[in-house]
């Protein structure tokens, strides 16, 4: 019963979709056509096998990292843990950067092409950036407000620019998380630590015991959640300015000790159209029409 | 963060909390999610709705195509990788296809969409039905015999249906039906939802039939039989072929016996031979004379010529009347198909001596082979939109039917035109090959999920009770995924004014 890969362009003509269960991507290349025409024939191929590669080792996978020794073999496997294990001692899972780690390793086989001139992997908003020197900027809109996409504004990353993953996670989000973040999107060297990043502030926006937020076992909403018995977030009441203030203290600490630390480059975090900036955020200039009530930089 | 504006379905509703919330395991991916009640799994496309495994991934939009789009490509196939899109302007229709359903249907369908024709403000309701009562028509193109009629179909060993009646060129079945689904073992129900589900989403699907052969159906594919592939449809019974190709037989040969296991026909004594002035030869076939010419049951039906038992065709022949015949008379015999084929020369006995076929005559036969069709196997959904799915699209049911009955309300599975049976109820038969690709879903009760649409007129849907609250405009679902279709008549397009009656001159 269980369905195939599948790809196609997408109506714009340009930007390639790769579909397997959870996994979508939305690739695009830019460089002369056979260039872009092959590249996107090498993240077809390479997709092909690449969630049964990972479910093999799923069981592994689910499990904290700890120590040293990776305990696991495929190629974006191992990724996904090393990514992982650079957050020790904090409590993660090699899953917290699948989603980077899938993007990584398609872009990888993309821009095995010469000639691109850029190339990005969007899965599912964790993001690998391909930019040759000298290339056109990436502009990639962030979501400050889940109900109005257009919002409120762009980060640009230019081709000297040492990011090359873009991750956003949040309680709103597809993933269970243990905070209450609306989102929180991080800027890194690369997308699986970007998504690790991303998770974890996302959890460390928070207000622990707080009588609004409804919290269940991650396992009796996903039987097979990573997470096992940790209590996530599964509804945000009313919270006052302060409370919201507290909470993105917590998470902005955690993302200063982040970047103190070389883990990330910088982060925007955003609860209730509160947000905070962490380290260098390329963020363009607002548009005009942005509610200025929403956006508190 | 931008590519993931794209709406997705509602989640399913959590339910009230019950002591012991029952998991399922969803088998659509490698993942293998365990899904709690009330979530979905970690691709949000299946959930998991008091215990049924729904699908409730983005809509699918169909797009208007002139011209063949197919633009879901299958894996890794070569030939029509990066063709893209070949859309129309955006005169978008939207189909059922992962819509998502809420089963029992007890609210308003997932969606209710307007958009507009031609000035008027049409509406259309988009479910994806879940059918208990469903099942599909096979007509395998094929003269040799599957089966005999009634004999039961099996699909791992399980009975999932039986054959029918024998129709031109062909030999229909009938598979699932709600007794084959709920009405037997609980393996005899899966294998039957396995093997519809599979025929629907035109993949192969090996049957094999008691006393009777293992067939390999595929929709828009070439059957293949006992692991024969069978090429060509008959052009026609034995006598039709006599009268199709008399003219280029009979300056040629002196009789020429098409070898059928309906009707076989010999040139010299059928009409077509007569008008022509075949002088008689003297045969004598075997099998119930019908009328002059044609023969029933020259043999018992198989997998020889022209779907009868016999390797040899000399076998049909009981002699050659001494009277009448000549030696060196020149016989054809040959099959429905041109795929059999041998020929004769009397010897001083009257004793027909296999001889090599002249040129002429080897033509005549390749012309045969050239009039037949190809061999197809066709898959048809037919399915029931019962009472339950009707109160999605309106609060008084049995209104949505009338309204299909005076055809006000167009209805399409997958943007696909469909057959309405007569009668009551909305039984639908559907071509699984006009509808997108892998547009079929199941639930474990066993039972299909098959998209389903129901277009009218705004007026209209709000005189049958429809739900006018949750109308959204097409607009809105913008950012939807797509997919277009093959199809590419438009007079398919479901929104078109020759639909209803409200458009027809009185």
């Amino acid at each position: 019963m269980s369905a195939g890969p599948h790809h196609r362009l997408l109506p714009d003509g340009h930007r390639l979709h790769l579909g397997h269960g959870p996994i979508d991507l939305i690739i695009q290349a830019d460089g002369p056509a056979d260039a872009v025409a092959m590249a996107y024939r090498h993240a077809v191929a390479r997709f092909d096998g690449l969630l049964e590669e990972l479910v093999s080792e799923l069981a592994l996978l689910r499990q904290p990292v700890r120590g040293s020794e990776c305990p696991v073999h495929g190629p974006i496997a191992r990724r996904m843990w090393q990514a992982a294990s650079r957050f020790q001692p904090a409590f993660v899972t090699p899953m917290a950067s699948v989603a980077g780690a899938v993007a990584e390793a398609v872009l990888a086989a993309l821009v095995q092409v010469p000639g691109l001139e850029r190339a990005s992997v969007n899965n599912g908003g964790d993001i690998a950036l391909y930019l040759a020197p000298g290339a056109r900027a990436w502009r990639l809109g962030v979501v400050v407000d889940p109900h109005d996409p257009a919002s409120p504004g762009a980060l640009q990353i230019e081709a000297d620019d040492p990011a090359r993953g873009v991750a956003t996670s949040g309680a709103k989000g597809r993933s269970h998380s243990l905070g209450i973040a609306d989102s929180v999107t991080v800027i890194a060297a690369d997308a699986p630590t970007a998504d690790v990043a991303a998770t974890l502030l996302a959890n460390a926006v928070d207000l622990p015991d707080h009588p609004a937020i409804e919290r269940e076992p991650a396992e009796a909403l996903s039987p097979d959640s990573d997470l096992g018995n940790c209590p996530v977030t599964v509804h945000v009441g009313a919270l006052n300015d302060d409370a919201v203030a507290t909470a993105l203290n917590a998470g902005e600490s955690a993302a200063e000790a982040m970047l103190a630390a070389d883990r990330i480059l910088g982060a925007v975090l955003v609860l209730r159209g509160m947000v905070r900036l962490v380290g260098a955020v390329p963020l363009m200039k607002p548009s005009e029409n942005t509610n200025g009530k929403l956006l508190h930089v | 963060m931008t590519d993931e504006t794209a709406t997705t379905m509602p989640p399913a509703t959590p339910r009230p909390r019950r002591e012991k919330p029952a998991k399922i395991r969803c088998d659509a991916c490698p993942v293998l999610c365990y899904i709690a009640e009330g979530r979905a799994g970690a691709c949000d496309r299946y959930a998991n709705v008091e215990g049924v495994l729904t699908r409730v991934d983005p809509l699918v939009i169909l797009d208007r195509t002139v011209q063949s789009g197919g633009e879901l490509v299958s894996f890794l196939d070569k030939e029509r990788e990066w063709e893209g899109d070949i859309v129309q302007p955006p005169a978008r229709f939207v189909t059922a296809v992962g819509a998502g359903t809420t089963y029992p249907d007890y609210k308003p369908a997932p969606f209710i969409v307007s958009s507009q024709m031609d000035g008027v403000d049409m509406v259309t309701v988009v479910t994806e039905g879940i059918f208990s009562y469903c099942g599909v028509k096979l007509k395998i193109d094929t003269d040799r015999h599957l089966g005999n009629e009634t004999a039961t179909v099996r699909y791992r060993g399980e009975p999932v249906g039986h054959v029918t009646t024998g129709e031109y060129g062909s030999q229909m079945m009938s598979l699932g039906g709600v007794h084959h689904l709920t009405g037997g073992s609980k393996k005899e129900g899966r294998a039957t939802c396995d093997a519809l589900l599979n025929l629907c989403n035109r993949q192969p699907v090996e049957l094999t039939i008691d006393d009777g052969v293992s067939i390999v159906v595929e929709a828009g594919k070439a059957p293949v039989i006992d692991g024969q592939r069978e090429e060509r449809m008959r052009v026609g019974c034995g006598s039709a072929a006599i009268g199709m190709f008399a003219q280029q037989w009979f300056r040629h040969v002196d009789e020429v016996v098409v070898v059928d296991d309906h009707i076989t026909g010999v040139l010299s004594e059928h009409q077509a031979g007569k008008l022509l002035d075949v002088p008689p030869t003297g045969i004598k076939i075997k099998g119930h004379k019908s009328t002059p010419g044609r023969y029933f049951r020259v043999a018992e039906p198989g997998q020889g010529w022209g779907g009868t038992n016999i390797e040899d065709p000399l076998t049909i022949i009981d002699r050659f009347d001494t009277k009448v015949a000549w030696p060196g008379l020149k016989m054809l015999m040959v099959s429905t198909t041109g795929d059999h084929s041998a020929y004769f020369v009397l010897d001083d006995d009257l004793n027909p001596v296999p001889t090599e076929m002249p040129e002429a005559v080897r033509d005549s036969v390749l012309r045969v082979q050239e009039n037949c069709e190809p061999a197809l196997c066709s898959v048809v959904f037919i399915g029931g939109a019962g009472g339950s799915l009707r109160a999605g699209v309106t609060e008084n049911p049995v209104k949505l039917t009338r309204s299909v009955r005076d055809m006000l309300t167009y209805v399409t599975s997958g943007g696909a035109a469909v057959y309405i049976w007569p009668g009551g109820g909305i039984t639908y038969m559907v071509d699984v090959t006009q509808m997108p690709e892998n547009s079929f879903g199941y639930v474990p009760t066993p039972a299909l999920v098959a998209p389903i649409e129901f277009t009218m007129r705004l007026g209209d849907y709000e005189a049958l009770g429809g739900h006018m609250a949750s109308i959204r405009p097409l607009e809105e679902l913008g950012g939807l995924g797509h997919r277009t279709t093959r199809e590419a008549e438009q007079g398919h397009w479901p929104v078109l004014p020759h639909h209803f009656s409200w458009n027809r001159k009185t």
